[in-house]
């Protein structure tokens, strides 16, 4: 058994996890401004509320995971990308106070405030996600250490801020789809006409990233060319895409929003293969750090897998139980 | 250029001091009330006395507020060990990082998931569910601080693991001519029941049912004082000085077998904690500063023998000073000292007074004391500063360490002297935090980061304080007969007057 491998499938599962629920949470804090008054705006904050924190944590299980499976990628990655990083946490900081404080007073004011706050903490969040991606995607610079040379600056190349933008784009239709399944009437027309919008720009920088990694980073597409089956993942991302409008209209939101979840989900598979075996993939000449040499020992890779079969059979049940009691249309 | 390493030492090691401290106002206030909300929850649900849930309603809802500061503040430790400490990341992943992941796993969707049933699912499920909820809160906050703390006792005192070289491409591997090394698990449960874990866990708990406590008794016998809410502060204050009272008292024995556990495998910090210069018979100081220069206890006051009394049982049997340590070896001596000090000494005055308010509560006199009350108003603040100051204390006085070296040790295992009579450390066995930091980072980057912690934390504190305040000035006083979810939306808040708690679902 390759533990090595099925750790970084792990990996690939917390991402997706974390990416399809805090998604969302971060989709509705970039439309919440566009839903109009504070009573609309309001539907927006109770939709996630009981939910947001539980979903952060897969944030904080993705970190632990990688730094426990994978130590040298989780140092080499938190201290080269120290700047976004702490941008990052900032953005979740002031995301989670948004959220918490708002309602603490009656003040139109106050409100008005930390709903800015919740906007631009999810906007800020959302892009620093899609930088470290797409500098992930094309690599960095390293020593012979794995310890990071490089600069701030050189990490704001092109294809990092195609992808923080496709990001955001991404959140933004998720989002919106989520707040359409949990809300009635009242913003649905703002709602769908978001959704027309997410959807054209998702398929502009999907289409714009897609042919920049093609042509300019070829690493990103072996995997494709190793295995020809992964092209089948195309067709069925798309169809995914496509269901997501498709079924709004026909008000068949539930299975819209597991669409747009599904389109999250091969988005991280594909962010896996363009990186698989890496880790941090080494722009220079030095070597990359892969799921081998950056890994714990076998017995931790081990201690640490039965942990994760503990867990999460525990962590599906707590899910399962919050979402069924949470389910429904606010407002 | 050293200075500027110097600088990214330093800054990161103030950096994570204001980090952490900040951080750790928030965990014991979570565990503290984390389980008098069960036990509120628990006692309406088999009296059906309406006052039980009209606490547990109120202390929810300043538990919600502390929670998400916590869970905030909390991400931000989890990527610190990578931004500022990668090499010790590097170092102890495999050890480190799993207990971490562990926390991740067991204790913090058990918390979260719950906490939102706790907070908002008042009307959506049963009485009976709900307590659940509230002890699956409880319990998930107690499982988080189990595997922090059995992480940072494997620092102290480091077992279940051998130091090994890495291997690149299936061969030893070597930087400049130098073996690259780290920790690697090989017994998990020795990891986990290192030697200081059980001590340490057992102190961490008491410490949070401490702070819990006196958050309650605060704004309890703030209301007695203002002669509001009167039913409800007198029970909660009952509850919550039964809780204090065995707490303090428990804290005595795991202070003292805990302080001997110290001296027995980190002798330098117990040094640096009294102040204790020369091996030799060793004086309790009650209070005093201590003098690197002189080696002394300026305007020291002190039990002679005392501290020889507590470790040995004798107040003539000598105690491990400071000299037998060479000066790179020795941790900073005031901090831990003063910070040891404020721990022990509100431990102390919490107890006396815990047992002075026990004893006129039985005779019925202890609400008219209203120099009582207000004592009790403001002791909150010397109980969350003891809670730091212990950690203070333990983290400085393990300096200079980061993973705690073994001491070279002869065949029958006393502890081996070099020529200068100064015990010598394995030094690849452990790992100094000076060699810790993140090499990618400048002293620059830092100091930036420091600044905005420093005004995000600020600003956090004061609204901290802000929506603290006003929770507490309107009481525990819900205008209609069912919780609102929380997002005071008035057309709910109507059409909620029909389900009440007495109705059920």
């Amino acid at each position: 058994m390759d533990l090595n491998l099925i750790w970084f499938v792990l990996l690939a599962a917390l991402t997706m996890g974390y990416a399809i629920l805090d998604g969302f949470d971060f989709g509705v804090g970039m439309i919440q401004p566009l839903l109009g008054d504070v009573e609309k705006r309001n539907l927006a904050i109770k939709a996630i509320g009981p939910l947001w924190d539980g979903n952060e944590v897969w944030l904080v299980t993705l970190g632990g995971a990688l730094f426990a499976a994978f130590p040298e990628a989780y140092a080499t990655i938190m201290s080269a990308f120290y700047l976004p990083v702490m941008a990052l946490l900032c953005s979740l900081i002031v995301r989670a106070v948004s959220i918490d404080f708002r309602n603490k007073t009656e003040s139109a004011t106050w409100k008005k405030f930390w709903d800015a706050g919740f906007f631009f903490s999810s906007l800020s969040a959302t892009t620093l996600f899609g930088l470290l991606v797409g500098n992930l995607i094309i690599g960095i610079p390293l020593d012979e250490r794995g310890v990071f040379i490089g600069s701030l600056t050189g990490l704001l190349g092109v294809f990092p801020v195609l992808v923080a933008l496709f990001a955001i784009s991404v959140f933004l239709l998720h989002g919106t789809i989520f707040l359409i399944l949990k809300t009635g009437e009242s913003v649905r027309q703002t709602l769908v006409r978001t959704m027309w919008v997410a959807i054209a720009s998702f398929l502009f920088f999907y289409l714009v990233t897609t042919f920049y990694a093609v042509t300019q980073f070829p690493q990103t597409t072996r995997m494709f060319r190793e295995q020809p089956v992964f092209y089948g993942l195309v067709p069925v991302h798309f169809a995914m895409l496509w269901s997501v409008p498709m079924l709004v209209l026909k008000n068949k939101f539930g299975w819209a929003f597991v669409c747009s979840c599904g389109n999250i989900a091969c988005l991280v598979v594909l962010f896996g293969l363009a990186l698989f075996p890496n880790l941090v993939l080494a722009s220079n000449s030095m070597p990359s750090l892969d799921i081998y040499n950056a890994a714990s020992s076998e017995s931790t890779l081990w201690l640490m897998l039965i942990f994760a079969m503990i867990g999460l059979p525990l962590i599906s049940a707590y899910t399962v139980i919050v979402y069924w009691t949470f389910r429904g249309k606010v407002g | 250029m050293i200075f500027s390493e110097m600088d990214v030492v330093l800054l990161s090691r103030i950096q994570f001091a204001l980090t952490i401290m900040f951080h750790y106002l928030f965990p014991p206030l979570t565990i503290g009330l984390g389980v008098i909300i069960a036990y509120l929850e628990g006692m309406y649900v088999w009296t059906k006395n309406e006052i039980y849930m009209t606490a547990a309603r109120y202390w929810t809802q300043i538990f919600g507020i502390n929670f998400a500061i916590g869970v905030a503040t909390g991400i931000v430790m989890e990527f610190e060990f990578g931004t500022n400490w990668a090499m010790y990341s590097r170092f102890v992943g495999d050890v480190f990082g799993s207990a971490l992941a562990a926390e991740g796993i067991f204790a913090f969707f058990l918390e979260s998931g719950f906490l939102a049933i706790l907070v908002f699912g008042y009307k959506r499920v049963s009485p009976a569910f709900h307590f659940f909820s509230a002890c699956m809160v409880a319990l998930g906050s107690i499982f988080s601080s189990i595997w922090i703390t059995v992480a940072n006792s494997w620092q102290q005192t480091p077992a279940g693991h051998k130091i090994v070289q890495m291997t690149r491409e299936g061969e030893p591997w070597f930087i400049n001519g130098e073996p690259v090394m780290r920790a690697e698990i090989i017994d998990f449960w020795a990891m986990v029941f290192n030697p200081s874990t059980v001590h340490r866990l057992i102190h961490v708990w008491l410490g949070c049912f401490i702070v819990g406590a006196f958050l309650v008794l605060s704004i309890s016998a703030f209301y007695v004082l203002k002669n509001r809410h009167l039913e409800f502060a007198k029970k909660s204050f009952s509850g919550a000085l039964v809780l204090a009272l065995i707490s303090c008292l428990a804290m005595f024995v795991s202070g003292h077998f805990q302080a001997k556990m110290v001296y027995a495998y980190q002798p330098a910090k117990m040094a640096a904690f009294e102040g204790h210069f020369e091996t030799g018979v060793a004086d309790m100081s009650l209070i005093g500063i201590p003098n690197s220069e002189t080696e002394s206890v300026d305007y020291g006051l002190a039990v002679p023998g005392g501290l020889s009394f507590l470790l040995h049982e004798d107040f003539s049997e000598p105690v491990i000073g400071l000299d037998k340590f060479k000066q790179e070896d020795r941790p900073p001596i005031l901090i831990p000292f003063i910070c040891y000090r404020i721990m022990i000494g509100t431990g102390v005055a919490f107890t006396v007074l815990t047992v002075l308010a026990t004893f006129w509560m039985y005779r019925g006199s202890l609400y008219d004391k209203k120099w009582m009350m207000w004592i009790f108003v403001i002791s909150i603040l010397p109980a969350i500063a003891a809670n730091e100051a212990g950690w203070v204390a333990t983290e400085v006085g393990r300096q200079p360490w980061i993973v705690h070296a073994p001491f070279e040790k002869d065949d029958a295992g006393n502890r081996m002297e070099d020529e200068d009579g100064k015990f010598v450390y394995v030094e690849g066995e452990g790992l100094r935090t000076t060699d810790a930091v993140s090499q990618a980072i400048s002293a620059e980057q830092v100091l930036g980061s420091i600044v905005m912690f420093g005004l995000i934390y600020f600003l956090l504190g004061a609204l901290w304080i802000f929506v603290l305040n006003r929770k507490i000035q309107k009481g525990p006083v819900f205008d209609d007969e069912a919780p609102p979810d929380d997002s005071a939306d008035q057309q709910s808040l109507t059409s909620l007057k029909q389900h009440t708690l007495t109705e059920g679902r």
